[in-house]
């Protein structure tokens, strides 16, 4: 590419044409005719929708997410009930939705980081097997798998009546594992549900009520976490003035465990073991297999690509790296660890971001599986009990939008974090 | 390139300024074939058989429609629609007609803009269990996991139903009745909850249909009929007049079998204008006058339909009850032809 410089004295006058061929100008004029075009449309599709609407007599307004919902929601984060408003469901949804995906991201990554490296591996079994998982799952289309693993779970799981005692036997056709505590079901996975003998109340923020005991837990984790920096600290400044680290596992350990066991025994914490009652199990925590197989499903095919990441990530690192480690006598584990991954991060974080952006937005296949995101309530049940398509499709999109925005804003701020610090 | 990108999107907004059409009767005429939004598969109701041709009691009042307006019942092209896109797919003009076992509620007509023209099939909401769950009332679900097609009057009214009886429950949201259908019989849910009839065309699918029950508790009112687009009168009053044709059809005792005999004129002036061999009706609603008689001619009247799909020789096995002639202490009474 060479610039062409003219060194001519420009001509007097401006003529039209140069808005075309004079290169001082052409981009210019490409540019604003790009932007007037964008404006033309964008004025048209808005006007299109403005005239479509009056024609069919329909007003545009968010009032209805003000009104009565009138439905349930199987699965809820917060308290839900049919009298809750529309906006209420809305939020239910979009906390399923924040839940299986925030989920789906760590356990894809952790995956994704796991078959990445062992793809590499020397061992030709290995290496072919974590092949044949990768290409087997991103070939193969997301709704697929989540219909797949749905039918094994609906199919293939006893359902809660198998474990029912039978009178005349006086066995049951299933029991529940480890000491009758979890109990899997076509339905869902009953769990022990948590429970404090002596909870410390509530903080009701309108919105949402956060759970004073979990506040409690979290603030007593963090205070240990903190105390345990401190003394890590500590133990740095004394080995740099000394040359000799003291011994700090088990002030650690301590730290770590016992504000958080503190607070468990003194709000009473135990655990409540999911019993048979009617057509189901209560007491304890039914954990839906709708939100477990989406969960699964989100994760085996976004993994599979987060590996093929990893491992572009690793082969992106000089071999000479690997080499000088070992010279160093480094063994290969803590080669990996501490040399190539940290490197082969800044190439592995930006592609990562858009894995864990299309995690989420996949998460709306959710209705395949009856799992209640956002989709499900807003744009599925709310949608079609009122009628509201523009408003209800739109606003979803503005939610799913805000989401990746802001997905996308914390993945970069890691991500100049850990990329190479030029000076 | 940039002349090209214009014209482009010229072309765009004159195939979409085409959307915005005159009356959807000259729009069928002119297409020679009428949109038909049905269910993606309901049988009894609509649902393709082994040749892949739509049969049901919904997709009868397609046929009747497409043979008063176009002169040949076959000139229907189905459009299956689930609970969530129906009313969507008939707003936006995809389908010219809704026959979907569709419940008329205030809201729909109005908030909705749609028009419901009459009621083909008058309903209630019920519950299927397995006969084995020892459950002989809907008031003994409590804590049971239901399967509810979502998008539905019946996921409104499940809710209410739970809660007039101070009972909980757990639903899980299906999209089809397909689905509904494979999540019930795998056990995943207890209960499968949706109109009566629907129930007993999903049970007459089942390979052990004596194994399954349809409790007796009837929650709501379900009046299913065909529904246009709000605000086009001429081309609702030629669906809700061709859905009345069929029923009046059956009281003046007009068959299949004898209607070309009765068209040549009878004693009874009702017939005879209903026939078109007496006075004009057809042009009033811009159609000719023999509109009526293929209408009737296409699957028979009403009572001939309703016993050819979803009557009690059928494996559906639905008696007339509601859906009787008013004569007969029925519901169904079509206003005078005059």
């Amino acid at each position: 590419m060479h610039m062409v410089t003219v060194s001519d004295a420009p001509e007097p006058g401006f003529r039209l044409s140069q808005l075309i061929y004079d290169t001082r100008y052409r981009s210019l004029t490409i540019q604003v005719v790009v932007f007037m075009l964008f404006v033309a449309s964008t004025a048209w599709l808005v006007d299109n929708t403005v005239r479509n609407l009056s024609a069919m007599g329909k007003d545009f307004n968010f009032g209805f997410l003000w009104n009565r919902a009138g439905y349930d929601i199987g699965q809820m984060l917060i308290p839900y009930s049919n009298d809750s408003t529309h906006a209420r469901a809305m939020l239910v949804g979009l906390l399923n939705t924040l839940l299986v995906s925030a989920l789906g991201c760590i356990a894809a990554t952790i995956i994704g980081v796991f078959v990445g490296v062992l793809r590499l591996s020397k061992n030709w079994l290995v290496g072919r097997l974590m092949t044949v998982y990768v290409e087997v799952f991103r070939n193969v289309p997301l709704l697929l798998w989540i219909l797949i693993v749905y039918a094994i779970f609906t199919e293939v799981m006893p359902a809660p009546n198998a474990y029912r005692i039978d009178p005349a036997t006086g066995e049951a056709a299933m029991s529940a594992l480890l000491f009758d505590s979890i109990a899997p079901t076509n339905r869902y996975t009953a769990i022990p549900s948590i429970r404090f003998d002596r909870p410390l109340g509530s903080l009701d923020l309108g919105w949402i009520t956060l759970s004073g005991t979990f506040l409690g837990f979290v603030a007593a984790v963090a205070a240990g976490v903190w105390a345990n920096s401190v003394v890590r600290r500590r133990a740095v400044a004394v080995q740099n003035a000394t040359g000799v680290r003291p011994t700090t596992w088990w002030k650690s350990v301590l730290l770590l465990t016992v504000p958080a066991v503190v607070v468990l025994v003194a709000t009473g914490f135990h655990l409540n073991l999911p019993t048979l009652k009617g057509f189901n199990f209560t007491g304890g925590t039914n954990v839906s297999n709708s939100l477990v197989v989406l969960w699964l499903a989100l994760t085996l095919y976004t993994g599979a690509f987060i590996a093929e990441i990893v491992r572009a990530g690793i082969l992106a690192v000089s071999r000479g790296q690997t080499e000088a480690a070992y010279a160093l006598g480094l063994r290969p584990g803590r080669t990996m660890s501490l040399v190539i991954l940290p490197q082969a991060l800044r190439v592995i974080v930006p592609p990562l971001i858009s894995q864990f952006l299309n995690l989420t937005k996949n998460s709306s296949l959710a209705i395949a599986v009856g799992y209640m995101d956002l989709r499900g309530t807003l744009g599925g049940i709310t949608l079609n009990q009122t009628g509201r398509e523009l408003e209800a499709i739109l606003l979803m999109m503005l939610i799913y939008l805000a989401i990746s925005l802001i997905i996308s804003g914390l993945m970069n701020i890691y991500n100049n974090s850990v990329k190479l610090k030029e000076r | 390139m940039k002349k090209s990108v214009f014209l482009g999107t010229l072309t765009m907004a004159g195939l979409a300024a085409g959307l915005v059409s005159a009356g959807t009767l000259d729009d069928v005429k002119a297409r020679g074939e009428l949109n038909c939004g049905v269910n993606t598969g309901l049988v009894g109701f609509a649902a393709p058989d082994a040749n892949g041709n739509w049969t049901g009691f919904d997709v009868a009042i397609c046929k009747a429609v497409a043979a008063a307006v176009l002169g040949d019942a076959s000139k229907v092209k189905y459009v299956p629609t689930t609970g969530q896109t129906r009313f969507t797919a008939l707003a936006s003009g995809e389908v010219d007609v809704l026959a979907r076992n569709s419940t008329w509620t205030y809201s729909r007509d109005t908030d909705l803009k749609l028009d419901f023209v009459g009621v083909n099939y008058y309903d209630g909401q019920g519950f299927m269990v397995r006969k084995d769950l020892g459950v002989s009332s809907a008031k003994e679900l409590e804590g049971a996991t239901v399967c509810i097609q979502t998008g539905t009057t019946t996921e409104l009214n499940l809710a209410d139903f739970f809660k007039a009886n101070n009972m909980s429950y757990q639903p899980i949201a299906i999209d089809t009745n397909a689905e509904g259908e494979q999540q019930y019989l795998a056990g995943a849910c207890d209960a499968y909850t949706t109109d009566i009839s629907g129930l007993a065309a999903t049970r007459a699918a089942f390979a052990d249909p004596e194994n399954h029950i349809i409790l007796p508790e009837v929650v709501s009112k379900e009046p299913l009929g065909p529904a246009v687009r709000h605000g086009d009168n001429q081309w609702g009053d030629i669906v809700m007049w061709t859905l009345n044709a069929l029923v009046a059809a059956e009281e003046y005792g007009v068959t299949s079998a004898n209607i070309d005999e009765l068209s040549k004129g009878t004693e009874n002036p009702e017939i005879n204008r209903l026939l078109g061999t007496e006075g004009d009706l057809g042009a009033m609603v811009g159609l000719d006058k023999d509109w009526a008689k293929r209408a009737i001619k296409a699957g028979g009247n009403y009572g001939e339909i309703f016993a050819a799909t979803i009557g009690e020789q059928t494996p559906i096995g639905l008696a007339r009850g509601l859906n009787a002639q008013w004569t007969q202490g029925g519901l169904l009474y079509a206003p005078p032809f005059r």
